[in-house]
């Protein structure tokens, strides 16, 4: 599997989703530079996570309005599986790629923790090798992870099967609990919890892996 | 020509700033506010020299990145 890994000014997240896609893919991502016009052809585009520009104007909105993200919209349009974790899904959904917005946490407080997930759907490139309705563990950092949609969106979701993970314990306030939905297509991912940091055993546990193996094996 | 650019969160988005704000006025002896709703504002110099072309063209802005209208609206006004 050929990934790339798009970095912006204040991404710090991408060592990890390098580490995460090396070690489960066996391929060294390419690490794409924000500025770049073009992307190089992959199978799986990466937004890591961090805090792009500083989370200036609102959480993603600034990256969002990048050069590279035409480039990240055709290949989603193409097909190409994207997967943003965290910032890189308030970055997917400031730039349109994925519907609704991620808000100040509830408790306005910024949350640095280990959380529990529950698979809502296996009908995706991302989540094909869990087991539907598996609770798993997952490590969250964020401050910007309530996610909001207006009703009609909310329905549209549950409608066509797109939450892909939802909070067991919701730690931000985030509506019907979602941690992460998918594109009208299916190969858009972004989710607020961090898959990446538990791949091996190293990291405490391996509740991240399959999100990767599935990925591989689509 | 100047103009200002107000964000404000539609009715109904839950504003959990606007919340611990009211919290603290209501700590600092306010007893009268019932309601606090946190916003933005962006003083904007432009070329522009038309006031309705300007208008148009910071409405843009505004619709593009000063806000995200999936949870905020936006007014924009000519100061000179």
């Amino acid at each position: 599997m050929k990934s790339a890994v798009v970095v912006f000014p204040g991404s710090n997240r991408e060592r990890d989703m390098v580490a995460a896609l090396e070690k489960v893919g066996g391929h060294r991502p390419a690490v794409v530079w924000h500025g770049d016009h073009d992307l190089p052809k992959v199978d799986l585009i990466v937004i890591p996570g961090g805090f792009s520009y500083g989370d200036y104007l609102r959480s993603g909105a600034i990256a969002a309005r990048e050069p590279i993200m035409d480039a990240i919209r055709r290949e989603a349009e193409r097909g190409v599986a994207v997967l943003g974790v965290c910032n890189g899904f308030q970055i997917l959904c400031e730039a349109g790629l994925l519907p609704g917005v991620l808000m100040r946490n509830a408790g306005l407080k910024f949350i640095c923790k280990e959380v529990k997930l529950r698979v809502e759907t296996t009908d995706s490139a991302f989540t094909a090798r869990y087991d539907k309705g598996a609770v798993i563990r997952s490590p969250v950092a964020h401050g910007d992870g309530n996610y909001r949609a207006d009703d009609e969106t909310l329905a549209r979701l549950k409608g066509e099967d797109r939450i892909a993970f939802r909070y067991v314990g919701n730690p931000n306030g985030s509506i019907d609990d979602i941690a992460g939905i998918l594109s009208e297509k299916r190969n858009v991912l972004g989710m607020m919890p961090h898959p990446e940091n538990l791949i091996e055993p190293l990291n405490g546990g391996l509740d991240g892996r399959p999100l990767f193996e599935s990925l591989l094996a689509a | 020509m100047k103009a200002r650019v107000t964000v404000t969160l539609k009715n109904g988005v839950l504003d959990p700033q606007g919340k611990a704000i009211e919290g603290a006025l209501g700590s600092l002896g306010f007893a009268g506010v019932a309601s606090v709703r946190q916003g933005k504002v962006f003083d904007i110099e432009v070329a522009e020299t038309d006031a309705g072309k300007a208008k148009a063209e910071l409405e843009a802005m505004a619709a593009k990145l000063l806000a995200n209208t999936v949870i905020e609206n936006y007014r924009v006004e000519i100061v000179g």
